[in-house]
């Protein structure tokens, strides 16, 4: 399965393969053309996000050990910061990364121009607004406190329209495809158009809009908080990952049989995985137990997964000293294996015990959304911005802060935040410890989650430094790729691979 | 995979399928619960929020309770929530009839408040809990909300809403800390939070 927009060059080439292969890079460099504005504008909204999200967490992060820190303020007071946070990342950085992604992939797969792309423009100033009016709502209180979708009645019209306009342009270019192989990442692509805005107009009509009390509130509310990471987050990440892989490494996903099982096991089995967050909560017992079924099915989609990347890897792993794409990616890639499989291990009844209600689930939340998704996004805009803007990365030395900080940061949230919150959770689980001294323990975990975070946050400014330069078109004008170690050592490995845009361009 | 019409209706299925599992049944089954008859008369449990309370339960929600404190029993067995005194009986599907959104929360780096109303009854412990945590819960991470009091100047006599100030609060002198009209409503939510009514199905 090679990948269709990019063949492999070969070594030596004949006249006729020669003017082929200027005929392709002219279509790659007008379809890039096309996507240029609006994938700009989602990705430069994103680092803007991302920015603004980082305030937030570690706002929130501090005021968890040191609740006087900016206390007596009722805009910044935790219970709204906390979900002002959560939006603003989800939301806007990372919904609005994918996006841009998606649109990119998307015309790059298919072979297909954008066509009205100016009318796209339209859709990421909606997205904006709504994230931005409905962060301010929540910080105002108007809140509807429910996990994930606490953006007051008047912001999920807002986003349906601008997602329904990425699903329709994103449909436009596939329909247009002169490509007839469907690649594996268009089947996620896909699948994640058409399943989130389904997901998030039923849930808002069902929950924010016209709600109908009582408990089935829960199984509604938790169906969604981990689709919107299954059925949205995951199918982008690991399209993005399909995509990647193959054209860094130049060399062919492994095995397309595993690809085809990854998918169609995912979309079988994530669907159903919502209701193990409820284990112990007053729903029907059947329903928890289709969740927790469900959840231990998913060690066949994320193992094939696994497998597919690894075995795709093998023997190149040499590369990660070089390419910054393929560092993130794979960073992003085996988080994804690590948290899916702590997911599943965390919806059996004897782990959800100590662990549910603690920060050991947060931990986890983070090795998932950051750890594989937000890093599979950093991955991507690096790949993908040179090509847009026909300016390479300004400095190396950036991109190492922002891989240091952000790989460094997010391990050091996670680990030692999953032992603080596992052990919160046996000293809750004895009723003979007294539940001050289970909020005692957690404080110095929660002190080293603020440093964590603050290593993230210098990676994000830096990352957020190179985004600006690279729009503006400042630094020194190059005409290699930006690379972690010395160029001259991956030549021969690189030559077709990470091609720069001064390769592609005619 | 090269059939475009088969991605699609595979991708349509699968998620057709847990939406009817996972949101329509749930939705259908709890549907029919009814409030319960009490035994000694014609009291009927859960009842709707007074008109105050539910107004609290909105600034509950304004200020993130949720993210901290959980509103659910877990079943003795599993976990020790009962022992805690949490609760003398788990929750279950009919104590949520007229709770919207639902707030069960899904953290405990404070303790369940799910019965908090019949653990604490003193409206002044909660105007001084929520004014200053440190003073009833020594060690409590739980940020101050004193935005939702005056700290005014005694006009007259003092007011009958005035919180009851424990000495070392160095109040000054001829000046009050009184609740806005949102403090009054939340410990008015915060004390209605009584789910020990025995039901049958909790048993």
């Amino acid at each position: 399965m090679t990948d269709p927009s990019d063949a492999i060059a070969p070594r030596r080439t004949s006249a006729a393969e020669l003017s082929e292969r200027a005929r392709q890079a002219r279509l790659r460099f007008a379809i890039d053309e096309s996507t240029r504005g609006p994938v700009l504008l989602f990705f430069a909204s994103s680092v803007f996000w991302l920015v603004i999200g980082s305030i937030l967490a570690m706002i929130a992060s501090i005021k968890m050990h040191s609740p006087l820190f900016l206390g007596d303020v009722s805009w910044l007071t935790f219970g709204r910061v906390r979900p002002a946070h959560l939006n603003v990342v989800a939301y806007g950085w990372a919904s609005m990364a994918g996006v841009g992604t998606m649109l990119w992939l998307m015309a790059r797969l298919s072979r297909a121009e954008m066509r009205y792309p100016k009318l796209l423009f339209i859709s990421g100033v909606i997205w904006n607004l709504g994230v931005l009016a409905g962060t301010i709502a929540i910080l105002a209180g108007w809140s509807v406190s429910i996990e994930y979708l606490e953006f007051p009645a008047f912001v999920p019209p807002l986003l349906t329209v601008a997602y329904v306009l990425v699903g329709l342009w994103a449909a436009l270019m596939f329909l247009d495809r002169r490509e007839k192989h469907i690649y594996v990442s268009q089947w996620y692509l896909f699948a994640a158009l058409f399943w989130f805005p389904w997901l998030y107009t039923a849930v808002n009509l069902l929950l924010v809009i016209a709600p109908t009390p009582g408990v089935a509130q829960a199984s509604i509310t938790w169906w969604y908080g981990h689709n919107v990471l299954g059925l949205w987050f995951t199918p982008i990440g690991l399209a993005t990952i399909y995509y990647l892989l193959p054209k860094v490494l130049g060399r062919p996903i492994h095995s397309y049989y595993l690809s085809i099982l990854g998918f169609w096991s995912l979309a079988l089995f994530y669907n159903w995985n919502g209701a193990h967050h409820l284990i112990g909560a007053p729903v029907p017992a059947w329903l928890v137990t289709v969740s927790v079924v469900a959840s231990m099915m998913m060690f066949i989609p994320v193992g094939t997964v696994a497998i597919n990347h690894h075995m795709t890897m093998v023997g190149h792993f040499r590369l990660l000293k070089a390419s910054p794409t393929l560092r993130f990616t794979v960073f992003g890639a085996m988080s994804y294996t690590a948290v899916s499989a702590e997911g599943s291990l965390e919806s059996l009844r004897s782990i959800n015990l100590p662990t549910h209600f603690t920060h050991f689930v947060v931990a986890h939340a983070h090795l998932g959304l950051y750890g594989f998704f937000s890093m599979i996004m950093f991955g991507a805009i690096y790949y993908i911005m040179p090509r847009l803007t026909g300016w390479e990365w300004a400095s190396a030395r950036l991109i190492r802060v922002h891989f240091w900080g952000t790989a460094g940061g997010i391990l050091a949230y996670f680990i030692p935040l999953s032992y603080g919150g596992f052990m919160q959770g046996l000293k809750m689980l004895d009723a003979q410890t007294p539940f001050i001294d289970t909020v005692r323990y957690t404080i110095p975990f929660l002190w080293i989650r603020s440093g964590a975070g603050l290593l993230m946050t210098v990676g994000h400014l830096a990352f957020a430094v190179l985004f600006v330069m690279n729009i503006l078109k400042w630094g020194e004008r190059r005409t290699e790729p930006t690379l972690l170690d010395d160029p001259a050592e991956y030549a021969r490995e690189l030559a077709a691979a990470d091609a720069t845009v001064v390769e592609e361009t005619p | 995979m090269n059939h475009g019409p088969t991605i699609f209706l595979g991708v349509l299925l699968t998620f057709a399928s847990a939406w009817l599992g996972l949101v329509f049944a749930p939705y259908s089954q709890l549907n029919k619960l009814k409030p319960a008859a009490s035994d000694t008369g014609g009291d009927f449990y859960p009842k709707p929020l007074s008109g105050l309370a539910a107004k609290g339960r909105a600034v509950y929600q304004a200020n993130g309770c949720t993210y901290c404190h959980t509103q659910q029993i877990r079943p003795e067995g599993f976990g020790v929530d009962i022992d805690r005194g949490w609760g003398p009986r788990r929750s279950v599907p009919r104590d949520y009839l007229y709770d919207s959104p639902h707030l069960l929360g899904s953290m405990r780096t404070g303790p369940d408040l799910f019965n908090i109303g019949s653990r604490q009854p003193s409206s002044n412990w909660h105007h001084l809990h929520l004014y200053d945590p440190q003073t009833v819960s020594p060690g409590s991470t739980m940020p101050r909300f004193r935005f939702l009091y005056e700290t005014r100047k005694i006009v007259g006599a003092k007011s009958r809403k005035a919180l009851d100030t424990p000495p070392d609060w160095n109040v000054p002198a001829g000046y009050e800390i009184v609740p806005t009209e949102d403090a009054l409503a939340l410990v008015a939510y915060l004390k209605s939070l009584d789910h020990t009514t025995p039901l049958p199905e909790a048993e």
